[in-house]
């Protein structure tokens, strides 16, 4: 493909388009990749980033991150910060799925002791975790006590009996977003999730055993204060945001937008995808109170379904989750906006960040990191696909000019239909289980376009991550078996 | 089929184009493509439980985005794969009004061939034109 011609190289792994690139841009639009990477991005990534780059009172650029490829709105990797009070929020910059996230969680048991129940394993996690297009799960909740949830997240669930007290310090924000509104929600987004806390959902959602081999180890010393300090030790990583509750509030408040943002504010319109209001505004602030209820919600729904994962594991180890050593290494979230406070051009300011499929990546010793990771950074959990594995990395003090941001993922390079006509899902899972990853799904077509040729080489976005800054490799988990809707 | 996939104009997610004749045919177009995103045997999805939606909008476009939205939500709050069966649009002064007839059943895994859930319909690339003496749209879904 073709790159833009007014891409310049600014270093080995950032890429930036100038403000000459499309009428509007009020900063350049930098993309973090190597040349292979770069060289494998759709058109639509330079003009979703440039496009990003037009909103008012961003700052300094307009990112995206190695895993990026073309979304709606911002491309998914896109990160932006805005000045608060000049400045603008845009559900497209955020999406659909609110707080869509990644919790690991460590086990003590060894390869060798769970290879033999692999099937077992996975298929009690496929029973006891709903999958697929519109599941319901087994929090037996209210409306009233839904609106409970959204505004308190993890703490609801320390409250109701489904996390332990340590689960919600290894949660980012603590598992509750502070300022949450229930009454900034509609009916019909309530409605709409209620009844789905503990459910993974389908599409790139999953739940996955790995493990961490000694020859997939990087970085040995932050893998133990990670909590990886066994040879051949199992781990469960899982995906998934905020339900319906979250796509609705998204919605609702994206036709909010496009009704104001032009006629009220002014704000000159470049993909109604990114439609957005002043943050200061009442519609800015409403939908941001909103968006924090759909964070609580996917932290709450992680946290439901980590509860219900340590059940499965107890029961089938005849071990509590205590004595299995069932902690959770971090959760961290994807689609959110955030007032955080960073370093401008010498000058500490506070600003509002979106991170659109891009990971909240703090270095060793900043604020908001638990004690445990004071001098190791924030955990940072990269999924990769199915078939080839996922990262747990670290946060790292050079990753202030993407203010403290990572990847996500490895990014799709195949549509969903074309994967499709590569891979059949029957013959996938048969391939998966020779190659020693069991899987469950409810959808073989939905396994066949998550198959590992659909998406880039997890290895190489990692290492990316890492030459330019934003987080260092620490382990390479491997699949034993996955769950998926 | 009155519809079709459009590979080539997303990674991530799932576009289509979709036609008819009229803009009560596109509507039923969208709606079918949207079922058929879900499920890979629209016609396992009986007809069992009726809805009738009712919404308004002074777009076209934005009441088809609202349409298809609704449907969703169904999907979602009352766990329903639904046909259209029927659109009526009117447009009265600037606001078109429609009535739909939708109907369908509960998800059913085990008949309906499940593919992917489908979290929200996004305005980027949304159209609905009349070309060709022709109604379409593209409508890109979020999965």
């Amino acid at each position: 493909m073709s790159l833009p011609e007014l891409l310049r190289k600014i270093s080995p792994t950032i890429w930036e388009l100038p403000v000459t690139y499309k009428e509007g841009m009020r900063v350049p639009a930098r993309i973090i990749a190597s040349e292979s990477l770069i060289g494998g991005m759709e058109a639509g990534v330079f003009d979703q980033a440039a496009n990003v780059a037009c909103l008012p009172g961003i700052i300094d650029y307009a990112w995206c991150m190695p895993d990026g490829h073309w979304g709606y709105g911002f491309p998914i990797g896109g990160v932006a910060a805005f000045d608060p009070d000049s400045g603008v929020i845009s559900p497209g910059g955020i999406g659909f799925d609110i707080n869509c996230g990644m919790r690991l969680c460590l086990t003590n048991l060894t390869e060798d002791e769970v290879r033999p129940r692999i099937r077992e394993l996975v298929d009690q996690l496929f029973f006891a975790i709903p999958t697929g297009v519109g599941c319901t799960g087994f929090v037996r909740c209210s409306r009233s006590t839904f609106r409970r949830v959204i505004e308190n997240g993890s703490r609801w669930c320390l409250e109701n009996g489904y996390a332990l007290p340590e689960d919600l310090e290894m949660t980012e924000e603590g598992g509750r977003f502070e300022g949450a509104d229930a009454d900034a929600c509609s009916d019909k987004a309530v409605e709409r999730g209620f009844d789905q806390i503990g459910t993974l959902g389908s599409g790139n959602h999953y739940c996955e055993i790995q493990v961490a081999r000694p020859e997939n180890i990087f970085d040995a010393a932050t893998a133990r204060a990670f909590g990886i300090t066994i040879p051949n030790q199992v781990v469960i990583m899982f995906h998934c945001g905020s339900r319906g509750f979250g796509h609705q509030v998204a919605t609702d408040y994206l036709q909010t937008f496009l009704k104001v943002m032009t006629t009220k504010y002014g704000i000159k319109l470049y993909d109604r995808e990114l439609a957005c209001a002043p943050f200061r505004s009442p519609e800015g602030q409403a939908y941001f109170a909103a968006m924090k209820c759909a964070a609580n919600m996917g932290f709450a729904n992680r946290q439901v379904i980590l509860h219900r994962i340590r059940e499965v594991f107890s029961r089938l180890f005849h071990r509590s989750p205590r004595d299995l050593g069932m902690d959770m290494v971090y959760d961290v979230a994807h689609n959110t906006a955030k007032l955080e406070k960073h370093i401008v051009h010498g000058v500490e300011r506070e600003l509002l960040v979106h991170r659109k499929g891009a990971t909240r990546a703090f270095g060793p010793g900043m604020t908001g990191l638990p004690d445990r990771y004071r001098d190791s950074g924030q955990p940072v959990i990269i999924g990769g696909s199915m078939e080839t594995g996922s990262y747990l990395l670290a946060g790292e003090a050079s990753a202030a000019p993407t203010f403290y941001t990572t990847a996500h993922g490895s990014g799709r390079t195949l549509s969903r239909h074309q994967a499709k006509k590569m891979v059949q899902g029957r013959k996938l899972l048969d391939d998966m289980e020779r190659r020693g990853i069991h899987v469950r799904t409810d959808s073989y077509g939905g396994l066949a376009e998550e198959a590992g040729l659909a998406y880039k080489d997890i290895d190489v976005v990692t290492r990316v991550t890492e030459d330019a800054g934003l987080s260092r490799r620490v382990a390479k988990l491997v699949p034993m078996g996955n769950i998926k809707g | 089929m009155p519809y079709r996939f459009q590979d080539e104009i997303t990674t991530a997610d799932v576009a289509f184009e979709a036609w008819g004749d009229t803009r009560e045919e596109l509507f039923i177009s969208c709606a079918t493509a949207l079922l058929r995103t879900m499920t890979a045997a629209p016609e396992q999805v009986a007809h069992e439980q009726k809805r009738v939606i009712r919404l308004k909008h002074e777009e076209l476009d934005l009441l088809l985005f609202s349409f298809l939205q609704e449907l969703i939500f169904h999907k979602d709050a009352h766990r329903l794969l639904l046909h259209a069966d029927s659109v009526r649009i009117e447009q009265r002064e600037s606001i078109f009004k429609l009535v739909a007839t939708v109907s369908g059943e509960p998800i059913d895994a085990a008949r309906h061939r499940l593919l992917v859930d489908v979290k929200a319909v996004t305005l980027h690339r949304f159209q609905v034109l009349f070309r060709d003496n022709q109604w379409r749209a593209v409508v890109e879904l979020d999965v």
